[in-house]
């Protein structure tokens, strides 16, 4: 194999989860669930409500501990055991609740945890470089077509479809090897989603890996470039977009497939 | 629905005039200063010349200081939706360690004064750490961890002494800080507090640690998982918080010769609704230092003004009381207002770190 840039060889997964369980109480969220994320790609991530597409994702963003399992990073081995872990790799993650603080603007949200300090003695105190941070943000908002004009208006006064905008802005922003979006679209209109699914195909471009959450076929059909299916906290099939059909995914994610097959 | 439209067109509008300016227009404390003024208007037309005397303006702030200082703290604690409630405890546990050391090493001088202020700042960090360790670490909530070190800040104090009084204070530090003015009737001690609420000002509104209380009190899962260190961030804020109790109880040895450790048993709450009524929110993720003295000036004036007007001062109580709930009742509207024009309820209720509905580590809301 050949060899890229930043040592890891062609063809090898971004990211690789094996036989990952969780339990909550009495409920199996996961039960020995595999998953590949592919660097360049965007991955859609489909199942029923409950299915553990959620769990999955915190679990690979160091929000959320598993119990039995491992995860590859770039072919080795990592333990995530925080979601700085997960940020210094380089992966990012839009949460189905989007995580972010209403009391804050959308720049202090964009740039939480990551504020640039100013320049000389005043940033050894932890004063902030508010004009260079909200113009930088103002270009992420912009990028994303976003509708968040007001830039110093609480989060929380903001409107649900610009709360998530907010949060897909932050996540495409710092993400430079994987992004997980859970549901980004859920709140958003028209214009906006596709304006999100526009910004997930350029994240792509850039050689990201992009995971996609979303209860649309057409949507995950539109922009994905494969479809791996989780029912009962297992993957059950992966797809190539390309080569499955609305008819096939909903019938994996049901289980009729299987049925049939029996 | 047209009416969150036009406040948020107002709102990019006022886009511009962001900063020092804006937040403290915005705040609640903006209306509490108007009340301030109006009671001190009332009290004027009462008694004009009792109450325009420089005398009473002296006495007010003096009285307000101590106050001012301890407000600081729980400040930054409320905001995180904490609480303090070992603040007058552990100001009465470092004024009784720094007088003993002081005594102990020969009470007068300025470098006594100054190992004095070292052991009592201390003393306040201290008792700091221990509430944000069990806090953030041990998982209890902070209204149930400050008030057993309440209790147990204030009974060491009784044992160390056998409850009683220690007097050894040096000269100077009551001379200069107790009874001192800067220049003319400007009070060294109202000097110290404006300095500490400056500084606590600029720590919590223009600093990453500021920016990270707030974030802490607005969503403290999100802060998790977004990857701030929160069990630290928590550990500090307590600490500020002790430390301002520490600040406090070395002036209040300077102020009145003597500990007080009979004297702080209702210091808490009073400067917890100060705090209150300047519009800090029990909720968490709300409240700004200019507020804190504001809402500590009014109990204080009010006091000197009732005594001025032939008042009794114990009505003093009643109208505080009545601030304190309206405050809260206010904050309740405003937070119910943004929750109806957001459509969703923005964080898990908490107050004091006694969340309601869910707790802190498995904040989970999905
Ligand atoms: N914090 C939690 N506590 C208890 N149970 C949980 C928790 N989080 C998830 N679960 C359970 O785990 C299972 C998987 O949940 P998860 O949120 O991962 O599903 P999902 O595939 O994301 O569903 P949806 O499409 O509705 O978002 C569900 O049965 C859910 O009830
Ligand atoms: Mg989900």
């Amino acid at each position: 194999m050949d060899a890229r840039d930043d040592g890891s060889e062609i063809g090898m997964p971004l990211l690789e989860a094996r036989g990952i369980v969780r339990t909550y109480g009495q409920v199996v969220a996961l039960d020995g669930c595999d998953f590949d994320v592919e660097p360049g790609e965007v991955t859609a991530l489909i199942g029923d409500n409950g299915a553990g597409k959620s769990t999955l994702i915190k679990i690979m963003s160091g929000t959320e501990e598993m119990e039995e399992g491992q995860i590859r990073f770039m072919g080795e081995d990592v333990t995530m055991s925080s979601p700085s872990v997960a940020r210094d790799l380089g992966i990012e993650t839009v949460f189905q609740d989007l995580a972010l603080c209403p009391h804050l603007d959308p720049v202090r949200n964009l740039y939480l945890g990551r504020e640039v300090r100013k320049r000389g003695p005043l940033g050894w105190f932890g004063f902030m470089d508010n004009k260079m941070m909200r113009e930088k943000s103002s270009d992420a908002f912009a990028d994303l077509g976003a509708t968040v004009r007001a830039l110093s208006v609480p989060v929380g006064d903001m409107s649900g479809g610009q709360k998530q905008s907010v949060a897909v802005a932050r996540a495409a922003s710092w993400a430079n090897k994987i992004i997980f979006l859970d549901e980004p679209t859920a709140a958003l209109g028209v214009v906006q989603t596709q304006n999100v699914l526009d910004l997930i195909k350029r994240v792509r471009d850039k050689g990201i890996g992009v995971v996609f959450i979303s209860h649309s076929m057409p949507e995950v059909l539109g922009v994905a470039d494969r479809v791996q299916v989780l029912r009962r906290g297992r993957r059950v099939a992966t797809y190539q977009a390309a080569d499955t059909s609305l008819e096939e995914l909903v019938g994996a994610m049901t289980g009729a497939l299987d049925e049939e097959a029996v | 629905m047209t009416a969150t439209r036009e406040a948020q067109a107002e709102e990019i509008v006022a886009d511009n005039n962001r900063g020092v300016i804006r937040s403290i227009t915005r705040a609640q404390a903006t209306q509490i200063v108007l009340v301030l003024l109006g009671m001190m208007v009332l009290f004027t037309i009462i008694n004009p010349d009792a109450f325009l005397s420089v005398f009473n303006f002296r006495s007010i702030i003096v009285n307000a200081s101590i106050f001012i200082i301890l407000g600081v703290g729980v400040t930054f604690v409320i905001v995180t939706a904490g609480i303090d409630l070992s603040i007058g405890s552990v100001l009465v546990f470092a004024s009784v360690m720094s007088a003993l050391v002081m005594e102990s090493l020969g009470t007068e001088g300025w470098a006594i004064a100054a190992v004095g202020a070292v052991v009592a700042v201390l003393a306040g960090a201290l008792w700091g750490l221990i509430n944000g360790f069990l806090i953030a670490k041990a998982n209890v909530p902070a209204f149930i961890v400050t008030l057993g070190t309440m209790g147990m800040a204030l009974g060491i104090s009784q044992v160390i002494t056998g409850g009683i009084d220690l007097y050894n204070v040096p000269e100077v530090l009551v001379d200069t800080v107790g009874f001192g003015d800067i220049v003319w009737q400007i009070p060294t001690l109202a000097v110290i507090a404006l300095v500490i609420a400056v500084l606590g000002g600029i720590l919590l509104h223009k600093t990453k640690f500021g920016l990270y209380t707030y974030a802490l009190g607005s969503n403290m899962e999100a802060s998790r998982r977004i990857g701030i260190r929160v069990d630290k961030q928590l550990i500090w804020v307590y600490i500020v918080s002790g430390v301002c109790a520490g600040i406090g109880g070395y002036l209040s040895l300077a102020l009145y010769q003597q500990t007080t450790i009979a004297g702080n048993s209702l210091t808490n709450l009073a400067v917890i609704a100060g705090v209150v009524i300047g519009g800090t929110s029990l909720f968490g993720g709300v409240g700004t230092i200019f507020g804190t003295v504001i809402g500590l000036l009014i109990p204080v004036t009010l006091r000197q003004g009732f005594v001025i007007s032939g008042v009794q001062a114990f009505w003093q109580e009643v109208v505080v009381g009545i601030f304190l709930i309206g405050a809260v009742y206010i904050d309740g509207v405003r937070r119910a207002r943004a929750r109806r024009s957001s459509g969703k309820n923005p964080k898990p209720m908490a107050i004091g770190g006694l969340t309601i509905g869910s707790t802190r580590k498995e904040g989970n809301s999905e």
